[in-house]
């Protein structure tokens, strides 16, 4: 029965995300709200291991999302149910390609498609910083207002935005400079 | 029969050499599938691509539907598609059963403590990247910070709206905006 939901939950997925790969976060979150199937920690660790192996990133997050909750074949038919509208939606297409490019309708759509796909995948980031910059539980205690943010994480991000823009480092490189950080300062 | 197996194998072959996504697969595919095989021309390519990225779905799912359907119809796009997913699936099945059980390591729960922070770099470089060709005037820059404002602070929100109805919403959106924009350049050329 999970498995059934969890097929249906990214083939909705598949179906509404335009965009790339990032573009299945705001369904991530909306999921792990809802079904508890994983939490907003292991999205990001998704997103890390999903950068780092090969792939399309949206079908690495369904594997992963997939057998955190149901095992291997949870894995295996969440990703395939992930794929499931693209390539049905692509064999559509691929008939009246010529129109679908020269539409006004599409094209209009997509004037408005575009903005709103990196507006959610701001937000998704806003929610991974508040897992990986912020310690949220301060909030709610009495303690200094300092403890609120995680200094070693907010200098390691500085650095990494840094080696990211000016120095164009690949992502595999600097996820693993990160996760050595990580072990050497006890982050 | 050969020719599913061919489409199926290649896949299988692309499957595990593209890093990082949609983007970053262009050129690979460029040697493999137009230089090498001469199974599409560059020009085709940049096509599948430009519409792959704007359907909905995984953009390297979209092209490889693409390719697959014209070599070998809808079984094709099958076997070009799940010959693509097999080794991304099976990579991450791997990495997954390896994670659960080390995952209360402190060692490990310490380095992805690391990564949490390097994520949120590559979605901000995403998002910049993005930026230039999706936020392109006063409408695009409107529709960007009522969509962030709305997913961010659902949390506080008397009301809540799911992703799939703001992606509906914002395309209706983009069609009533680009379709007055024509009329007033319309009007202003008839003015004229």
């Amino acid at each position: 029965m999970t498995i059934l939901r969890l097929m249906l939950a990214f083939a909705k997925t598949g179906l509404f995300s335009v965009g790339g790969g990032l573009a299945t976060l705001p369904f991530l979150y909306e999921m792990s709200d809802k079904t508890g199937w994983f939490s907003h920690a292991d999205i990001a660790d998704m997103i890390a291991v999903s950068e780092s192996t090969p792939g399309p990133i949206g079908i690495n997050m369904s594997t992963f999302a997939g057998f955190k909750t149901a095992g291997i074949p949870g894995g295996i038919l969440a990703s395939l149910a992930l794929g499931a509208p693209s390539v049905i939606i692509i064999l559509i297409i691929a008939k009246f390609l010529e129109k679908f490019r020269d539409s006004k309708y599409v094209e209009g759509a997509f004037y408005g498609l575009r903005p709103a796909s990196i507006a959610m995948i701001s937000a998704a980031g806003l929610n991974v910083a508040k897992v990986a910059l912020v310690n949220m539980e301060v909030l709610q205690q009495s303690g200094p207002i300092t403890d609120f943010f995680l200094w070693k994480a907010i200098i390691l991000g500085v650095l990494i935005f840094i080696a990211a823009r000016k120095l164009k480092w690949h992502p595999v490189l600097l996820i693993a400079i990160s996760a050595a950080a990580g072990i050497i300062f006890q982050f | 029969m050969n020719n599913l197996l061919d489409l199926y194998l290649t896949y299988f072959k692309l499957g595990f050499v593209t890093f990082g996504g949609g983007y970053a697969m262009l050129p690979i595919l460029e040697r493999e599938l137009a230089d090498k095989r001469h199974w599409t021309t560059l020009d085709e390519l940049r096509d599948y691509f430009s519409i792959g990225q704007c359907t909905p779905g995984i953009i390297a799912l979209n092209v490889s539907t693409f390719i697959g359907q014209k070599r070998g119809g809808v079984p094709g796009a099958l076997a070009a598609g799940l010959g693509f997913l097999t080794g991304p699936i099976c990579i991450i099945l791997i990495i997954a059963s390896f994670l659960t059980n080390f995952a209360d390591l402190a060692v490990i729960q310490h380095a992805f403590a690391g990564i949490r922070v390097c994520v949120c770099v590559l979605i901000i470089q995403a998002v910049l990247r993005l930026w230039k060709k999706s936020v392109v005037d006063a409408f695009t820059l409107f529709l960007y910070l009522v969509v962030f404002l709305l997913n961010a602070f659902s949390g506080i929100m008397p009301f809540k709206i799911p992703p799939a109805m703001l992606v509906i919403l914002a395309g209706i959106a983009g069609v009533a905006a680009s379709a007055i924009k024509t009329r007033k350049h319309g009007k202003e050329a008839s003015e004229k």
